[in-house]
């Protein structure tokens, strides 16, 4: 019989505490990788917010300041673009497409965002997924709008329904756009990312709402524009907030950036928004390194739980290791017996683990894609948690020298006089 | 001629005080020698002397002509592995192995052993079915029980096995017997003793109980055999 099936008929014959430190250690194992994957998978959905698109040039700022206000509808943009540099800039012989966006307005406290058609083609998230729509059409008519999944969830809105937008961002603004009701045109899919809260209408849509507004303020009934009488006005719009720019080619990013920089007639800044996202990850991204940290301790405590289990059943084991001692079991045979008990700890801890960990990936996919859009790959373990699962068993191992030390002095100063 | 030989042997566990003191002291091939040793004879040290577990202060511990105090501990366990089989007091056995396994455990340590099972043509199991059904254990329905559930007479006779199985030159067997009625003693030995003639095993058989002695070839008294016990059963007898 080989010290191997000696260790496992021994640890069947403690099999309740066995399955137990197993379990820990599974679970221990099943929260570090799961962390991890969710890690990954967190940073790569969020630094792909914004995908295919090279730049984003909003007025000057910081590019963290343009990110927050032109990917994830945060904050306010400090200036505006005019509608001239817009078409003067995108005219350029490298453009091969550019989306504008108009922020300002909001509904219920979601962002309104004025944009043009170029948005549902052209725009990208994620592994290069464009928007897809959960029902209805991209906006058409200069009152159509399209919801975000989000928006329509939570509050309920179906197709063809009449909404009403406010000007301004709070939430309970008192300013609305009432004699301008938007009807909803369609609900967007998740998308797992700030899309998913915005309701998009056309910049005509922007201009219309804000047609008889002067310097900021509601008009009275004298000036005030029906929604029939603005269809036939020049509805232009003159300035927009920010605009996206797809390339022919990727080379001519910084080169465009620069003309952007160095535009003479406004201060602009274009950020290209994979560098500025991967930034701004490193701020916000502290929490996924405590996170992992917690696991990596969950990891421990599980160790040392088994390296008690097996600490404390080495004293009702001394009879048992006198006599295999008596059989002709070497000290070496003892530690060798000791150190494979953990080392199976180890492994069947990992492997349980990760069956844990991809029954549970399995069972909650689906609804993580439903629910928030999130796009969670099941795919094989990468390097990175191979080695984690190596360094678990080694670990696991390395703290077996403990108990197989004690086990192999025992063994020695018992020799072969069992103690009752 | 001897199988075990023990010349000038001392030892002590802490200085001055000595626990075994031995001039002489041999064991002839094939012999079944009973050793009388009441507890505080030293008779856990001789044991542990001839297991090749301690070594001695001085003097020399041979078995088989070889001086296993000049072994190395790998080289004494080997030895041990190879040469010795035990049986002890009770709970002689690894309760989660079964019977035929806890026989055959010897084997997995000593090749040696496990060779002269195999150039006797038949697998490990099969020997060890054999000499349990020699011991009286061939009931399938007892071998299948696991051997916590065994009596302790049956017990013993697993540990018999054990130490029998690959033909050992060398039983030694400490106090297998105290837990047994007077019958079952009697049948044990006997037991043993014909399975230690059949392969020519020596048998050194340790017990405080004198009853057993006239079924040996041979007695040996520990304490005099052991100066060291003679002193303090010299005092103790003053005392009385």
């Amino acid at each position: 019989m080989s010290i191997l099936q000696l260790a496992l008929k021994s640890l069947n014959n403690r099999k309740t505490t066995a399955l137990l430190t197993i379990l820990s250690i599974a679970v221990s194992v099943a929260l570090l990788l799961g962390v991890e994957r969710l890690r990954v998978e967190a940073r790569n959905s969020f630094t792909s917010t914004v995908s295919g698109t090279d730049l984003v040039v909003g007025a000057r700022s910081s590019s963290l300041s343009l990110l927050l206000y032109s990917v994830f509808h945060m904050g306010n943009a400090t200036n505006n673009i005019t509608w001239e540099t817009y078409q003067d800039l995108t005219s350029d012989s490298a453009v091969a497409w550019s989306i504008p966006i108009a922020l300002g307005d909001s509904h219920r406290g979601y962002r309104v965002v004025g944009t043009s058609q170029e948005m549902f083609p052209y725009f990208r998230y994620g592994n290069d997924q464009p928007l897809v729509f959960r029902s209805g059409v991209p906006f058409d008519d200069l009152f159509d709008a399209v919801l975000g999944s989000e928006v329509a969830a939570s509050l309920g809105y179906q197709l063809d329904q009449d909404i009403v937008l406010s000007h301004g961002l709070e939430s309970t603004s008192l300013q609305k756009h009432d004699d301008k009701p938007f009807r909803v045109a369609g609900i967007l899919k998740p998308t797992g990312t700030p899309m998913d809260r915005t309701i998009l209408i056309s910049l005509e849509g922007i201009e219309a709402l804000h047609i008889d507004w002067i310097n900021g303020a509601a008009p009275n009934a004298m000036l005030a524009v029906s929604a029939d009488k603005v269809r036939s006005m020049s509805l232009q719009p003159t300035t927009i907030t920010a605009f996206y720019v797809g390339l022919k080619s990727r080379i001519a990013a910084f080169r465009f950036q620069r003309k952007v920089n160095e535009y003479p007639q406004e201060a602009m800044t274009a950020i290209l928004p994979g560098v500025a996202l991967g930034e701004l990850w490193q701020l916000v991204g502290s929490a996924e390194k405590a996170l992992l940290a917690i696991s990596v301790m969950v990891v421990i405590a599980g160790l040392i739980g088994m390296l008690t289990t097996i600490l404390t059943s080495l004293d009702e084991r001394r009879r048992e290791m006198a006599i295999l001692r008596s059989v002709g079991a070497r000290p070496g045979h003892i530690f060798a017996l000791m150190m494979i008990e953990s080392m199976i700890y180890g492994v069947a801890g990992v492997i349980l683990g990760v069956l844990f960990l991809y029954g549970l990936l399995f069972a909650i996919q689906p609804i993580l894609q439903i629910k928030l859009g999130l796009q969670i790959a099941i795919a094989l373990p990468g390097t990175f948690e191979l080695l984690f699962m190596v360094a678990i068993i080694g670990c696991a191992t390395l703290l077996g020298t403990v108990p197989a030390w004690q086990a192999y002095r025992n063994s020695l100063a018992d020799g072969l006089t069992i103690r009752l | 001629m001897s199988v075990i030989h023990l010349k000038d042997v001392r030892f002590s566990w802490v200085a001055e005080s000595l626990v075994l003191d031995i001039p002489e002291l041999v064991i002839h091939p094939g012999e079944k020698v009973f050793i009388h040793g009441p507890s505080g004879s030293g008779k856990t040290t001789l044991l542990g002397l001839l297991g090749g577990v301690l070594t001695p202060s001085s003097g020399t511990v041979e078995v088989l002509d070889d001086d296993i105090s000049r072994l190395s501990p790998i080289q004494r366990d080997h030895f041990r592995a190879r040469h010795v089989g035990f049986i002890f007091q009770m709970f002689n056995l690894i309760p989660y192995l079964s019977v035929v396994e806890n026989v055959t455990l010897p084997l997995g340590f000593a090749s040696e052993r496990a060779q002269a099972v195999q150039r006797s043509g038949v697998s490990p199991e099969a020997e060890a079915m054999r000499l349990l059904a020699l011991l009286g254990l061939s009931d399938p329905e007892l071998l299948k029980r696991p051997v916590t559930e065994l009596s302790i007479g049956q017990q013993q006779r697993v540990a018999a096995a054990r130490a029998l199985i690959g033909s050992p030159d060398i039983i030694i067997a400490d106090e297998p017997t105290s837990a047994l009625d007077f019958d079952s003693r009697e049948a044990f030995i006997r037991l043993l003793f014909s399975e230690c003639e059949a392969t020519g095993s020596t048998l050194v058989f340790v017990s405080h109980d004198h009853s057993l002695e006239a079924l040996f070839d041979r007695c040996l008294p520990l304490h005099r055999v052991n100066r060291a016990s003679q002193h303090s059963a010299s005092s103790t007898g003053e005392v009385a």
